[in-house]
């Protein structure tokens, strides 16, 4: 038993540090994020993960005609700010919030209904260090009551 | 010598953990895979969105949650018929995880549809039924008894119910997808998705289709449908690599919808930024043609109507 003891110290603390970070990720995204929201109301779904510095992620939703949302991005302290662009289906970029000193919020409403993607980048730290930063990346959408 | 074999299977073992758990942890990320193996093909021609695609990025598909797919339908004129509902008799006869994970997803539909139209018991009712199809999946804290007391205390405050809907929501969908159970959040999305196209469906009736934003609205939905595909696609295959059934089995359920879908032309324009208004809001100009027949809309509101009976049954 003592000779795979280290083993199971080792998984219990590897375990734990996973749960750990998930629920971070998950009270990040509920407390702080959901805060950008202010004013909407969040449709109710979870998109976040870990990200590190220079990754990026794409999401793809279909946005409806006549109603207003608003896009919430966050990352957690340890990151840079994040970036983010929407593009349309024909690769146009609607928005990129590095031309609005990296908001974190953009507010839409649309003529017609749309399919868009959202590219999503965690830029490199202008601070160097040995290994590049982690942290919860949470991307939300509110929408207004009519 | 021993030792050292030792030492290297400690470390290796690590490292593999290691990479295991980095990878969980961002298991929200899954890759996009190609959507051709069983059958699905993509649905939009070469201005299809998803053309470029990048594997190595991390892909998020979004399908409008339950409170926001009863928006649309409210929004397009719908009105409330509580007979619609899916009757909360039958939360006792779903045993299976497919079945409590698209139940679930119906009955937030319906309570986000009951919520909206100001049924204030009614939606009592149906938090409570989501409360125990949710203890029974194992997500004790979607909603704690805390919640329904508040929910209690503000039955007629429209703006503080959808609140806890979104909570509670949030509160599922974070707990299965960061426990391992991708493919439970995405049946549970679907099933509250296809609830919308059946509520909007069943309003319509036998009404005229042209002209009529109810059915407008579930004709675009086709936009979303495309997504549902490739989220399920994504979550074919369990973390272990072991087929998963009751996945492939939705898809293989969903071949009508798709066949009905296939029949209604939804093109989009490209989007122009308009200037934002007053409050900031951005207008994103574009053209969307919807064309479909009579004949297509009635193969569309059977393929609806055959898949949720399955479902609810």
């Amino acid at each position: 038993m003592k000779k795979y003891l280290p083993y199971i110290v080792t998984l219990a603390v590897l375990v734990t540090f996973s749960l750990k970070v998930n629920a971070q990720c998950k009270g990040f995204a509920k407390k702080l994020c959901k805060l950008e929201l202010t004013g909407y109301i969040h449709d109710g779904n979870y998109h976040a993960a870990i990200l590190t510095e220079g990754e990026e992620a794409e999401l793809y939703k279909t946005f409806y005609s006549g109603q207003s949302y608003r896009l919430a991005i966050c990352g957690s302290e340890a990151l840079p700010p994040i970036e983010f662009q929407v593009v349309d289906a024909y690769k146009n970029v609607l928005y990129d919030n590095k031309q609005h000193d990296t908001n974190g919020t953009w507010d839409f409403k649309l003529e017609s209904s749309q399919q868009l993607k959202i590219v999503i980048k965690v830029p490199v730290s202008a601070q160097k260090s040995e290994f590049p930063n982690s942290g919860c990346v949470a991307i939300m959408f509110g929408f207004q009551d009519k | 010598m021993r030792h050292h074999y030792f030492n290297m299977r400690f470390v290796s073992l690590i490292v593999l953990l290691g990479i295991f758990l980095l990878n969980d942890s961002c298991r929200s990320g899954k890759k996009g895979q190609d959507g051709k193996e069983v059958g699905f093909e993509d649905f939009l021609t070469e201005e299809d969105i998803f053309s470029d695609i990048d594997k190595a990025k991390k892909i998020f598909y979004s399908l409008p949650s339950p409170l926001e797919t009863a928006m649309l339908i409210k929004s397009a004129g719908a009105a409330y018929n509580e007979m619609a509902l899916n009757d909360l008799k039958n939360a006792v006869m779903y045993s299976t995880n497919k079945s409590k994970a698209l139940n679930l997803g119906i009955y937030t539909t319906d309570l986000s549809f009951a919520c909206l139209f100001d049924q204030a018991q009614t939606s009592l009712k149906y938090m409570d039924v989501t409360k125990q199809l949710a203890t029974e999946m194992g997500i004790s804290d979607a909603i704690d008894e805390e919640t329904m007391k508040r929910l209690e205390q503000n039955l007629n405050n429209r703006d503080v119910v959808m609140d806890i809907i979104s909570e509670t929501f949030l509160n599922s969908s974070s707990y299965l997808k960061e426990n391992d159970q991708q493919d439970v959040a995405a049946m549970v999305l679907v099933g509250g998705w296809i609830e919308g196209l059946y509520l909007g469906s069943q309003l319509v009736g036998n009404s005229p289709v042209k002209g009529n934003k109810l059915s407008d609205r579930i004709a675009e939905q086709k936009l979303s449908f495309s997504i549902v595909e490739r989220m399920l696609q994504d979550n074919k295959q369990k973390a272990t690599g072991e087929e998963n059934r009751d996945i492939v089995e939705l898809i293989n359920e969903l071949h009508s919808l798709k066949a009905a879908y296939e029949k209604i032309e939804v093109q989009t324009s490209a989007v122009k930024v308009g200037e934002a208004d007053s409050t900031g809001v951005a207008m994103l100009n574009s053209q969307t043609k919807i064309n479909y027949t009579a004949e297509a809309f009635l193969e569309l509101q059977a393929a609806v109507q055959s898949l949720r009976n399955n479902f609810v049954q």
